[in-house]
């Protein structure tokens, strides 16, 4: 295994946003297969290392490529863009706004009439706002305009950590 | 992490916790985020015609250290002119609540948060 290539070459993967994800589960568990510690038991202790590295490098992959938002932070990686440390970016208040209502919505499931249609009214909101992020993240991208992709990724951040609340929820809610 | 004492007080019993009319022409909203984190700030001012301010509030979504750092500042700012108000430092918030520094972040946030809305009731009131 090459851990010099990038996760996408290392699936045999085009490099874009759009993943196919089955394709991407296929390649993994082979790829898992071949380096699976077990078959490089009865080997020398640094081919041992080697292999649980080169499966920890393919976990690290697969966990990037799964995920639309960390896909997207590694792209932004991949041309030299740090979208993971705290920066003093100034984000559209509308933006903010928005996400900030969605939170208060989104707290006050519990004391709804119906909180389980509520909770997927927000869900279904959520989702959209995150799709429509994505898709103006993959047209900024693939026009070369990082600094908006940038951008882009820090508004994704903030619409799936929302999204993980309103998974959070859900768990909460039904969980007896 | 373990949080210090102040920030758990802030957490817990947070102070001035709430929404203003954004329409009032005497107050000024400041919208901020942390982008690494997702967390969301949003913290208001009244202020009186002779430039003091009267009133906070604030909401946030966001760590224990997020949520303290805006309860502090709106406790500070209430009786403080808008200069001085905007003369706040991060540091000072973090110094007061003990953050580590992986938590400077949230103190930055408030900040932040409070220069907005002082921003945002000039905006409004030229």
């Amino acid at each position: 295994m090459d851990i010099t290539r990038n996760y996408f070459e290392l699936f045999g993967l085009p490099l874009q946003f759009d993943v196919n994800l089955g394709l991407l589960g296929e390649r993994y568990r082979e790829l898992q297969k071949e380096w699976h510690p077990d078959r490089f038991a009865h080997l020398s202790d640094r081919e041992q290392r080697l292999a649980v590295q080169y499966t920890a490098h393919l976990n690290e992959a697969m966990a990037t490529l799964k995920s639309p938002l960390r896909r997207a932070q590694y792209l932004l990686a991949l041309v030299g863009r740090d979208t993971h440390t705290e920066t003093r970016v100034q984000l559209d208040p509308l933006f903010l706004m928005e996400q900030m209502e969605l939170r208060e919505e989104l707290a006050a499931v519990v004391r709804h009439s119906d909180p389980e249609a509520e909770l997927e009214r927000l869900r279904e909101l959520s989702g959209k706002a995150l799709s429509a992020l994505q898709a103006q993240f993959v047209a900024r991208y693939e026009a070369g305009d990082f600094d908006a992709a940038e951008m882009l990724v820090h508004k994704m951040q903030f619409a799936s950590k929302l999204q993980a609340e309103i998974d959070a929820l859900e768990d909460r809610l039904y969980e007896d | 992490m373990a949080y210090s004492e102040q920030v758990i007080d802030h957490y817990e019993n947070p102070r001035n916790v709430g929404k203003m009319d954004d329409s009032d022409p005497h107050v000024g909203t400041g919208m901020v985020g942390a982008p690494a984190c997702g967390d969301v700030m949003r913290l208001q001012i009244k202020v009186s015609d002779d430039g003091v301010i009267e009133d906070a509030k604030f909401k946030t979504y966001g760590c224990g250290s997020a949520i303290a750092s805006s309860s502090l500042v709106t406790e500070w700012v209430k009786g403080m002119t808008l200069d001085q108000a905007a003369e706040l430092k991060n540091s000072q918030i973090a110094e007061e609540l003990a953050l580590p520094p992986v938590k400077i972040h949230c103190s930055v946030l408030a900040e932040d948060a409070i220069k907005a809305a002082i921003e945002d009731y000039r905006k409004k009131r030229s």
